[in-house]
C-alpha cells in the first residue's frame, strides 16, 4: 500500500485492518437498514419509548407524535443504508463516518449505560459508561482519522479523478 | 498533523507528475462491491426463511386472524333519551362512555395531557362518537353524587367547569320514578349489585332498556324473574361485560373457532389485584352523612344495617350488597370464556378462600378459587383471585396440541407433546419454545409474526395501543352495541341469555363459599342445588 503513496505513514497491515474495520462497521450499518426495511412493521417506536436519562425526554416526545416518527423511522432506516453503503465502498468515506458517528452517538444518548438505568430492552451484556454503541463510535473516529477510501474504495477514483481535472 | 504533512507532500508530488487512472486504480477502487453482493445474499436468505416459516406455519394451519370490528353500520337518527340510576365509580365511567363527562373530569384530562403528553386520556375521549343520545333523568340516592350526575348529563359540549352547559337533566329521588318517566327510553343501571335486577325488573316493565352492570343479579331467585320479564317485555338488554369489545377477542375466537389448540381441558382465569382501591376500599366522601344520603333506599331488599359510611362507599366488601370477588371480577373472565367457547353453566362448582389480607370487617373473601367442572366438554375452568398481590397471571387456555395466553399480548404456543404437530415439530418446523402466534393490540398485524424485540415489549405491557395515537375505551364500545341494538331492534352480544349463564355461574361460586360445599346445576330442573 505504502508503494501508493497516498497514505506512506500506513504499512500495508495496518492499512489492511483499517480496511476490515472501515467494511465491517458498514456492514453492520447496512444490514441493520435492510432488516429495518424488509420489516412493514418496524418502527422506532418501542426504542424511542425505552429511552432512559437526561435526554430521555427528547426521544420519547419523538416517538409520541406521528409525523416526527415517521420521519425518525425513515431517517434512521435510510441513513443506516446508506452510511453502511458508503463505508463498504469506500465512497465518501470520511462524510460516511461522520454521519455514522452522529447517528450512534444518538443511540448512546438514548440509553446510555450509566448506573441505576434499567432499560426494558434486554442487553446481551453488562456495561457501565463504555457499551457496544461507544465502542463502534470510537472504532468510526479510528476510521475517520486514518481513512482508507482512497486506498480501497470508489474514493480512489474520485481522488484520482479531482487530479486531472485539477490539471 | 503528521498525516496532513504527508498529504500535501503527496499533493505536491502528483502535481508534479498527475496519474492517469489505471487498472490498478479501478481495482483498488471497486474491490468491496463484492461484499455489497454478500449481504444482499444474507438478506435475501433471511426474508426467505421468515416467508417459509409464514407459509410453513400460518398459512398452512390457516392461522392468520386479524381483529375484526364488532360495531355495525346502524342508522343512529333517532334520539335516545337516556336515564342513569346510580352515579358512584362505575356510573361515571358508563356516561363518559355514552359521551357525557363531568365537567371537573374534563378539565382534570386536560390538565393531565398538559402535564404529560402520553396521556392521551382527553384527546381519546373527544375524539369519541357522538351517540345521538340525551341524558333526561338521573338518580343517585347520595345528593352530591345525584348533582355531580346532572352536570355530567348536562356537559353535551363536552366542556369544563367553565365552559358551555346543556339543560339539566331532571333528577329523581326514587328509581321507580326515573323508570316510568314517558321522556326516558333506556336506562343504565350501575347501583350496588342487590340493587341490579329489582331495578332493571321496574325497567323492564315499564319497556325501557337496560344497560345492567353486573353482576346481573344479587340473589338467585330475582335471576329467574329478570330473565322473564327481560323476555316477556322484548327490550333491548344487555350486561355490562365489556370485555368482547377488546381486541384480543375478535383475534381468540377466530382461532379457537378454528380448533387450532386442539382439545381443550383446562381453564385458568385470574384476578391479581394488590391496592386498596382494587379491594374496594374506596374513599369516603368527606361532606357525606345521613343527611345527605337515602340510607332505607341504600338497604332495600338487603338485611338492615345501621347507617354506616364504610358500608355504603365500600358495600362490595359484604355480602349483604355484593356477591364479592364471585360477582364483581369472575364474571367478567366468565363472560369472555363463554363468549369463546359458549360452555354456559358448569356442572358444579367449588369455592375456597378466605380473608386473609384486608381483615377490615368484610364479610366476602380477598383470595377465592373456583373449580367450575364441565363433563359435557370434558374440561375444568378454574379461577383463581388474590386482592393482595399483583404478580402477572394472564389467561390460559389449555389444549391438547397448543395453549393460548392471554396477557397484555395474545400468544399460541404449540405443546411439545402434540400429536397434530408432532409430524411439524419433528421437521423442526414449529419450536414449542417460541409462540407460533403472537397478537399485540393495537398493531393490525395481519400475519401475526412479531420479532423478539416486539413480543417482549408487549409482555412488559409497553402500552401498543398509543403507536396509532387512538385509545379507544372498551367502555364506550359497549355502551354503542347496547345503543346499536336498541336502534336496530336486536339483542347485543352480552345479552340476558349470555346473562343468565353468567348471574347462576357467579351464585354457583359464591354459594360454594359460603356453604363450603360443592354445588351442582340442576339443567333439567334449572336449579342450583
Amino acid at each position: 500500500m505504502t508503494n501508493d503513496k497516498l497514505y506512506p505513514y500506513l504499512n500495508d497491515i495496518q492499512a489492511v485492518f483499517l480496511i476490515i474495520l472501515r467494511v465491517a462497521v458498514g456492514w453492520h450499518f447496512l444490514y441493520e437498514g435492510l432488516v429495518k426495511i424488509i420489516d412493514p412493521n418496524w418502527s422506532a417506536f418501542e426504542y424511542l419509548m425505552d429511552s432512559q436519562g437526561i435526554f430521555s425526554g427528547i426521544f420519547k416526545s419523538m416517538a409520541s407524535n406521528q409525523s416526527v416518527l415517521a420521519v425518525v423511522d425513515l431517517l434512521n432506516v435510510w441513513g443506516l443504508m446508506l452510511i453502511g453503503g458508503g463505508l463498504i465502498l469506500g465512497i465518501f468515506t470520511r462524510f460516511s463516518t461522520i454521519c455514522a458517528i452522529i447517528l450512534l452517538s444518538f443511540y448512546y444518548l438514548s440509553h446510555p449505560p450509566f448506573l441505576g438505568l434499567e432499560y426494558i430492552m434486554p442487553q446481551e451484556g453488562n456495561y457501565l459508561l463504555v457499551d457496544k454503541t461507544l465502542v463502534e463510535i470510537l472504532a468510526l473516529a479510528v476510521v475517520y482519522v486514518f481513512p482508507t477510501g482512497h486506498i480501497l474504495g470508489i474514493d480512489r477514483l474520485i481522488l484520482k479523478l479531482k487530479e486531472i481535472k485539477n490539471k | 498533523m503528521k498525516g496532513k504533512k504527508s498529504e500535501n507532500k503527496t499533493d505536491k508530488k502528483s502535481k508534479s507528475s498527475p496519474r492517469l487512472i489505471d487498472r490498478r486504480d479501478i481495482i483498488k477502487g471497486l474491490a468491496t462491491i463484492p461484499v455489497l453482493g454478500a449481504i444482499a445474499y444474507g438478506i435475501y436468505r433471511k426474508k426467505r426463511l421468515y416467508t417459509n416459516y409464514k407459509n410453513n406455519i400460518l398459512d398452512e394451519l390457516n392461522l392468520n386472524p386479524a381483529p375484526v370490528g364488532i360495531s355495525r353500520k346502524v342508522n343512529k337518527d333517532k334520539l335516545i333519551r337516556l336515564g342513569i340510576v346510580g352515579f358512584g365509580i362505575r356510573g361515571r365511567q358508563l356516561l363518559r362512555g355514552a359521551g357525557f363527562a363531568e365537567p371537573k373530569w374534563i378539565d382534570d384530562a386536560k390538565n393531565a395531557a398538559r402535564q404529560n403528553k402520553f396521556d392521551t386520556t382527553y384527546d381519546d375521549y373527544m375524539e369519541q362518537e357522538d351517540l345521538n343520545i340525551v341524558v333526561n333523568g338521573v338518580c343517585d340516592i347520595f345528593d352530591v353524587h345525584a348533582k355531580e350526575a346532572l352536570l355530567a348529563g348536562a356537559n353535551i359540549h363536552r366542556e369544563g367547569v367553565n365552559g358551555r352547559k346543556g339543560t339539566l337533566p331532571k333528577r329523581y329521588l326514587n328509581y321507580r320514578e326515573l323508570v316510568s318517566s314517558p321522556d326516558i327510553d333506556a336506562v343504565i343501571i350501575a347501583t350496588p349489585d342487590h340493587w341490579h335486577a329489582p331495578i332493571a325488573i321496574e325497567a323492564a316493565k315499564n319497556g325501557k332498556h337496560v344497560y345492567c352492570e353486573k353482576p346481573m343479579t344479587w340473589s338467585v331467585e330475582e335471576t329467574y324473574e329478570l330473565v322473564k320479564i327481560v323476555k316477556d317485555s322484548g327490550i333491548t338488554f344487555q350486561l355490562g361485560h365489556q370485555g368482547i369489545q377488546n381486541e384480543y377477542f375478535s383475534v381468540a375466537k377466530q382461532l379457537l373457532d378454528r380448533n387450532v389448540l386442539g382439545k381443550i381441558s383446562l381453564i385458568e382465569l385470574t384476578t391479581n389485584r394488590n391496592s386498596p382501591n382494587g379491594a374496594w376500599v374506596y374513599p369516603i366522601h368527606p361532606d357525606a352523612s345521613p343527611r345527605n344520603i337515602d340510607w332505607s333506599q341504600f338497604i332495600g331488599q338487603a338485611p338492615y344495617h345501621k347507617f354506616s359510611l364504610e358500608r355504603f362507599f365500600r358495600w362490595r366488601c359484604w355480602w349483604d350488597y355484593s356477591l364479592g370477588l364471585s360477582g364483581d371480577l369472575m364474571t367478567h373472565e366468565y363472560d369472555i370464556i363463554n363468549h369463546l367457547l359458549g360452555i354456559g353453566i358448569p356442572y358444579s362448582a367449588v369455592s375456597s378462600g378466605g380473608i386473609y389480607f384486608f381483615k377490615d370487617g368484610r364479610t366476602v373473601p380477598d383470595v377465592i378459587q373456583t373449580a367450575m367442572e364441565y363433563p359435557d366438554y370434558d374440561l375444568t375452568m378454574l379461577y383463581s383471585a388474590t386482592l393482595s398481590s399483583e404478580a402477572h397471571r394472564g389467561k390460559l387456555i389449555m389444549g391438547h396440541d397448543a395453549s393460548m395466553e392471554i396477557n397484555d399480548s395474545l400468544t399460541v404456543k404449540v405443546d411439545y407433546n402434540s400429536t397434530r404437530f408432532r409430524k411439524k415439530i419433528d421437521k423442526g418446523i414449529i419450536n414449542p419454545d417460541v409462540p407460533i402466534y403472537t397478537y399485540v393490540p393495537g398493531q393490525n398485524k395481519i400475519d401475526g409474526v412479531v420479532t423478539p424485540t416486539e413480543q417482549y415489549f408487549a409482555q412488559r405491557g409497553l402500552l401498543y395501543t398509543y403507536r396509532d395515537g387512538k385509545r379507544v375505551d372498551t367502555t364506550y364500545l359497549h355502551i354503542k352495541e347496547w345503543l346499536d341494538s336498541i336502534r336496530s331492534d336486536t339483542q347485543p352480544g352480552c345479552n340476558i341469555d349470555r346473562g343468565f349463564e353468567e348471574a347462576i355461574t357467579a351464585h354457583m361460586s359464591a354459594i360454594s363459599y359460603r356453604e363450603n360445599r360443592k354445588v351442582f346445576w340442576d339443567k333439567d330442573k334449572l336449579g342450583i342445588v
